[in-house]
């Protein structure tokens, strides 16, 4: 296999200034991700609008972005062990075991063995990474303007186990997005829609301005309504070196679960929560013949979060390949590429080698920083815990409203992104998640055009979508990808977790 | 640092000699009605750069983006808030006098501002795959004249745009019905280029500069060049389209306009510095570095000839049934 594209990545990726930015990347990732509160996407879509503005060139914000992604991953476990919250999403099973082994007094210990299981994940997930995506690319010039209408049916098939309690909910989010996406121009006929004439409508609502209200606006009204009770930080106390024997113990649970983690990432629209979930439960089933998961068991901390950080690098398969998004915040970095005029797609493999390849590269360097960053530095992130709201809430306004107003220069934007934001707020509170809004904005235009564009060709004749092999083969997987998430969600409900949003 | 600084003395003190004889003001501004990188970003550069070069500029011209509505946002701003803004240049296309000439400006038409020139141009072509059989634009209008419904043909522009158009004076010119013509509104000439070597459409329009590379390399066939005369370089065995029988020619011109409210001699100035920077070297190495045609037309022929590109479309408009 041609693995050329990967060495030019690294000369992309350790060019000084995409090294500082990786660095920076990884280190507000592992700060956003010990955060309770705020999640990967919320620390993405805060950022983004800030990436662009300062005029970073497209790889270097997929670095930046990237390396929060899988920062967060890393940062997420922090306050899973310390605080019994999860930091994010992908946290939900570290709590299980990291939680109680804290309270044995050994949280030193169960930070340095999920620091370790969470390289070992994040690096074999980069491994197939490197491998896979290729593969899936060869595929790129059989598509058609038919072909992308599927693999958006497909896209939005599997959205079905992204958030899989509340089916109807998420395909009521779904929806919303879609029709959000009809504001603007029309790419097919040039005629505008639902503008109301106001010239500012013309392109449609902005990215950075649904992302930044729905996820970093409705974030901070929630962070008011629920005041965080603090106070239950665990200190790191004790040896902060775990016990080799612990660690060679945990060596197969971390390989194992890397490649569950990996192969639930590569699946579009499963999310670390669900990974975490199944590694868990399948080493409770394989390894503990004691009886001790759930009552501080390094085995339960170390499954989990190798887990989670291989789904970030498989999540990244699908939408490198086939501009589908694995999970919200990778439809938010889809949005980021598209804010550079970049369309996502099998084409981008061969047209944007350098792109490709820095930022697979970065994510090698990027498991390597945090490995450093996380084992030594892990009493300064536990700091962060005790941040108050009182700093954090005005801060994430700060950064919103001027992340928007730096991109658009325009207050009408400003004002839309707080309307979206307190729209997201209620749909929050009515239980609905923001991460299908997202999808099916960013993918309702794509499918929108390219239907139109197939139906053009073919003079209105619909058999065109079921013409070629490609066009077959994602019907059924689209079909298969529906049903899915009963099965996953019913491996899942074993583990007997509340799983909170996607992240 | 310090051959810096001596450097940029030195260039503001050249600036200084020669700004005795510069018309444009002290002070200068751009405006692009869209993202960096994009066409209004070219065609300000185009001027800051080798108004700067030619030293008709003392300090760089900077280029703030306004983007919405191709140039649309742009336009309204300057009508409504820029009107008498000597310093001020907004980077505009043939593109605009389209979209003028459709109302999809506002409530604005083509005289709320004043034309200053247009610098540069692009022609419209007519592109098939390098495998098609079709060795001139005749045979293929004539091949689309007998079955048009199995050619469908693809632009980077909405239904209206200028590929759109390029299409339709196809259609026409092969005596079918332009409505009926199965268009596919693709993103950009990246995309045009790909669904032509996918087979996803049979005949693509679109812009001489951008194509010219890839029929060199023999992956597309340019059929014809819309312009008045064959074009040079890359493109000069291609005939145009006038010399195969047909009257269809397309510029893409690039200029710029003004607030309609500046003193009659704050628009001469830009024209008479426009028409200096277009007799120095500096410009025309500026202007092929960005891919454009020469094609220089300033101050009221260049009023006149928006007007009177304005009212073709709203005819060809017309006509297509939009």
């Amino acid at each position: 296999m041609d693995l050329g594209y990967l060495w030019a990545g690294f000369s992309v990726a350790l060019s000084p200034l995409n090294l500082a930015i990786g660095f920076t990347g990884c280190f507000l990732g592992t700060l956003i991700g010990a955060l309770p509160a705020i999640g990967p996407i919320n620390g993405i879509a805060l950022l983004l609008p800030i990436a662009y503005t300062m005029g970073l060139p497209p790889e270097s914000t997929m670095i930046l972005l990237a390396g929060i992604y899988i920062g967060a991953e890393y940062g997420g476990r922090i306050s899973s062990i310390l605080l019994n919250v999860p930091g994010d999403a992908g946290a939900v099973m570290t709590a299980l075991d990291g939680n109680p082994l804290a309270r044995q007094g050994r949280a030193g210990e169960a930070l340095m063995i999920s620091g370790l299981a969470s390289f070992v994940g994040g690096t074999l997930g980069v491994v197939g990474l490197t491998f896979f995506a290729p593969l899936l690319s060869t595929l790129a010039i059989g598509f058609g303007p038919a072909e992308y209408f599927v693999l958006m049916i497909f896209a939005f098939a599997t959205l079905g186990s992204m958030v899989g309690s509340q089916p109807v909910k998420t395909l009521i989010g779904c929806v919303i997005g879609l029709m959000l996406a009809t504001i603007g121009l029309d790419a097919t006929s040039g005629a505008y829609r639902f503008t109301f004439n106001e010239p500012e409508l013309g392109d449609g609502i902005e990215f950075v301005v649904l992302v930044i209200g729905l996820f970093s606006i409705s974030e901070a009204m929630f962070m008011l309504e629920h005041q965080a009770k603090g106070g239950s930080v665990i200190k790191v106390a004790g040896r902060t070196f775990a016990r080799w024997a612990d660690i060679v113990r945990c060596i197969g649970p971390a390989l194992r679960s890397s490649v569950i983690g990996f192969t639930v990432g590569v699946l579009p629209g499963t999310g670390a929560s669900v990974a975490s979930a199944v590694s868990y439960t399948t080493e409770k089933r394989l390894s503990d013949r004691e009886g001790t998961f759930g009552k501080g068991d390094v085995r339960g901390l170390a499954a989990p979060e190798a887990a989670n950080n291989a789904t970030a690098a498989g999540a990244f398969v699908p939408m490198l390949t086939l501009g589908v998004p694995g999970s919200g915040t990778t439809a938010v970095m889809l949005g980021a590429l598209m804010l550079y005029n970049i369309q996502p797609g099998p084409q981008l493999f061969a047209e944007r080698p350098e792109l490709i390849g820095g930022l697979i590269a970065s994510l090698y360097i990027g498991n390597i920083l945090l490995l450093i960053l996380n084992l030594p530095l892990v009493r300064v992130f536990s700091r962060v815990l005790q941040l108050p709201n009182w700093v954090l809430v005005p801060g994430i306004l700060v950064l919103s409203i001027v992340g928007v107003y730096s991109t658009h220069a325009s207050v009408l934007a400003v004002v839309m992104m707080l309307g979206i934001g307190v729209v997201g707020w209620l749909l929050r509170k009515l239980g609905f998640d923001m991460a299908p809004i997202i999808l099916g904005f960013v993918l309702g235009r794509v499918m929108e055009v390219n239907l139109r564009n197939a139906l053009a060709i073919s003079g209105g004749d619909l058999s065109i979508l079921f013409q070629s092999t490609i066009s077959i083969v994602l019907w059924i997987m689209a079909a298969a990808m529906a049903l899915l998430p009963f099965v996953l969600g019913r491996l899942a409900r074993r583990a007997a977790a509340p799983s909170p949003q996607v992240s | 640092m310090k051959t810096i600084l001596v450097n940029a003395l030195a260039l503001g003190f050249a600036g200084l000699m020669a700004g005795a004889a510069v018309a444009a003001p002290e002070k200068t501004e751009c405006l692009a009605g869209a993202k960096p990188g994009g066409g209004f970003d070219l065609t300000c550069r185009l001027a800051g750069n080798s108004l700067l070069a030619a030293r008709l500029i003392d300090k760089p011209m900077p280029v703030t983006y306004m983007e919405g509505g191709v140039g649309a946002i742009a336009y309204n701003h300057v009508v409504g808030k820029r009107s008498s803004d000597p310093t001020l240049i907004t980077a505009a296309s043939s593109g605009s006098a389209l979209l003028l000439a459709q109302g999809k400006f506002g409530q604005y038409d083509e005289s709320a501002v004043r034309w200053v020139g247009a610098l540069g141009a692009d022609y419209g072509v007519i592109v098939v795959a390098a495998d098609a059989p079709y060795k001139s634009l005749k045979d293929l209008v004539e091949a689309y004249g007998k079955a048009p419904g199995d050619f469908p043909i693809g632009g980077g522009g909405a239904v209206g745009s200028q590929d759109w158009m390029k299409g339709a004076l196809v259609a026409k010119s092969a005596g079918q019905d332009p409505k009926k013509m199965r268009y596919v509104a693709l993103e950009g000439g990246g995309a045009v280029l790909t669904a032509l070597e996918g087979g996803h459409i049979k005949i693509a329009a679109g812009d001489a500069a951008e194509m010219a590379k890839h029929h060199a390399a023999g992956k597309v066939r340019i059929l014809a060049v819309m312009s008045p005369e064959r074009l040079p370089g890359e493109l000069k065995d291609v005939a145009t389209a006038r010399e195969q029988g047909l009257d269809i020619d397309w510029v893409v011109w690039r200029g710029f306009y003004v607030g309609k409210n500046i003193t009659d001699a704050q628009y001469q100035d830009w024209v008479d510095t426009f028409r200096k920077l277009s007799e120095t070297p500096e410009f025309a190495q500026e202007r092929e570095a960005r891919g454009l045609y020469p094609y220089t037309v300033l101050g009221a022929d260049f009023e006149r000839d928006v007007k009177k590109d304005v009212e073709r479309f709203k005819a060809l408009a017309a006509e297509a049934g939009l």
